[in-house]
């Protein structure tokens, strides 16, 4: 019966589940997969690239949007929806500043963002944001930090996520490859976000945008020969371990 | 109703205030006067006489005050209290009106507090300055007087902010509020270093609200004196005003306080011969007529 209760998203269902935020979260599944590391002195954001018509201007498709100077975000799902959040994010993100005298902390915007998000799922006559977000940030007390939030207006703090299409595969590798000596450097942890990527996306390197915070600089985008040269070198280092495991199997 | 409509009567509003009491947060003023020139000319005259100072230095942050709450020529009390505790890590020195000083002081550990529990740490100073300059703001022209400085401790180290209730929010190092800053700014001018000793730090604040009570009608009483640190804030004393500029009368000139000040040990010490205005090898077996006893064995709390 769950037309019944899809209609008006106060309504919850008998089973005690809003149906309007389940769809929401099945529309997040269909946006192009994102993933978010949190290193030891650096964040990393990756995302797929959807490939764009002929005509179509690529640079002004960005999923990676920077909200502060120490914060930005990615997101996965409708669009139009993470604009709006953004925007909202982002003019909250100065307000803060000019009445508490500090820029927000990064638990603090992912709150707000969440807290926003869930207003939508109980006001009348709005829909849930169809958005879930990744995002990344330095603190003022230099300890980097990753949120996740999804249409629920949930939020939970985490070392490494994906979300998007194909999230599951992205989040069950990373289960396996997030170790101590993963993210022993910076550039070990951009690999390692690449590789989840690579994982899922097509035709490799060319599909991947990518971006970083290291602690105290604003963040980075890297350009498309930046991430030719990281994929480059995890090409080759799958290589070596292809080579040395038929070498000892020989 | 289409009836008031066509007729364009407009109802009574006997829900609402009478149009002829007042309006909220306005004076009550005869017909056709300015509230504000009303108010000066006739109004009740509010406590606004004081020495508070305030100056940040390496080792935190001092605040002193005196503790004569005035009312035009009488005194209200001779120990009151203007230096106010907000919490842990902040203290405000207060001038102006006594009322209203210590209601904002309320609201602002109320906002504090609230934010604490919110984001799970404090504001900053700058956040707690800012947000009793914004709150006082909306009440502009309606004769708050509030002129407070804040003194604090926070990421940033030692912090000193200074708040009136027009919307003044300043930074500095060195702050004097009230009708005798004047005269404490004079001494704090001359005496100040941020790399001063405590010692030194508090003899100089104990000095500059002494002068200015001497000379100011509506200061006096005693001194209370204040000291933030990293871990939090502490009374360190109360000295009579009279009996301590007194004391200070009798020391040499600055110049020689550094001297005075390097042997904070002598503090326990009675009636020692003093080195007078030069070192001396030994001590004279006489108490010299320069007493070298420092301020700070005056009877402390």
């Amino acid at each position: 019966m769950a037309s019944r209760y899809d209609r008006a998203i106060t309504v919850f269902s008998p089973d005690g589940h809003l149906f309007q935020v389940e769809y929401a979260q099945e529309a997040v599944k269909k946006g192009s997969t994102a993933v978010g590391i949190r290193g030891t002195n650096i964040v990393v954001l990756g995302v797929e690239k959807k490939s764009v018509a002929k005509l179509q201007d690529e640079r002004t498709v960005r999923k990676i949007c920077a909200l502060d100077d120490h914060v930005c975000m990615a997101f996965a799902g409708l669009t139009a929806d993470a604009r709006v959040v953004i925007n909202r994010a982002r003019v909250e993100c100065q307000s803060h500043k000019l009445t508490v005298e500090d820029p927000v902390t990064v638990e603090y915007i992912t709150r707000f963002i969440a807290t926003l998000k869930q207003k939508y799922t109980q006001s009348n006559g709005r829909r849930p944001f169809g958005i879930s977000a990744l995002i990344v940030g330095f603190d003022d007390d230099g300890i980097p930090r990753l949120y996740q939030t999804d249409p629920s207006g949930t939020y939970h703090a985490w070392k490494a996520n994906a979300i998007g299409r194909s999230a599951k595969t992205v989040r069950e590798f990373l289960e396996k490859n997030y170790t101590e000596d993963a993210i022993a450097n910076d550039n070990e942890a951009i690999k390692l976000a690449i590789r989840a990527l690579l994982e899922v996306v097509q035709s490799g390197g060319k599909n991947i945008e990518l971006a970083i915070i290291r602690r105290n600089q604003p963040l980075k985008m890297f350009s498309a020969k930046e991430i030719e040269l990281q994929v480059n070198e995890i090409e080759k280092e799958k290589e070596e371990a292809e080579r040395k495991k038929s070498k000892k199997t020989v | 109703m289409a009836l008031q409509d066509v007729c364009e009567w407009q109802a009574l509003d006997t829900q609402g205030a009478s149009p002829h009491l007042p309006q909220v947060g306005v004076w009550a003023v005869p017909r056709g006067c300015d509230p504000q020139t009303f108010l000066q000319i006739h109004g009740p005259r509010l406590a606004h006489g004081t020495t508070t100072l305030a100056f940040r230095f390496r080792h935190g942050v001092i605040a002193a005050a005196d503790t004569r709450s005035s009312c035009g020529n009488y005194v209200e009390c001779p120990a009151s209290r203007k230096v106010i505790p907000v919490h842990q890590h902040l203290l405000g020195t207060t001038s102006g009106t006594s009322a209203d000083c210590v209601t904002w002081y309320r609201v602002l550990r109320r906002e504090l507090r609230l934010r604490a529990l919110r984001e799970g740490q404090l504001p900053s100073v700058a956040g707690a300055a800012k947000l009793l300059s914004v709150m006082m703001s909306r009440y502009r022209g309606l004769d708050l007087c509030v002129a407070t400085a804040l003194c604090g401790w926070d990421r940033s180290g030692p912090a000193l902010f200074y708040v009136y209730s027009d919307g003044t929010l300043l930074q500095g190092n060195i702050f004097s509020v009230g009708s005798g800053s004047p005269y404490a700014y004079g001494v704090l001018d001359r005496g100040y270093r941020y790399d001063m000793s405590t010692q030194e730090a508090y003899t100089l604040a104990r000095r500059a609200v002494a002068h200015a009570t001497h000379r100011d009608a509506y200061s006096g009483g005693c001194v209370d004196l204040f000291h933030v640190r990293e871990s939090g804030w502490e009374y360190v004393s109360r000295n009579d005003a009279w009996v301590l500029y007194s004391e200070l009368q009798k020391l040499p000139g600055p110049e020689k306080e550094g001297e005075e000040e390097a042997t904070p040990d002598r503090a326990g010490e009675v009636g020692e011969p003093s080195a007078g205005p030069g070192p001396a090898p030994a001590p004279a077996p006489a108490p010299a007529p320069g007493d070298s006893r420092m301020p700070a064995e005056i009877e402390t709390l």
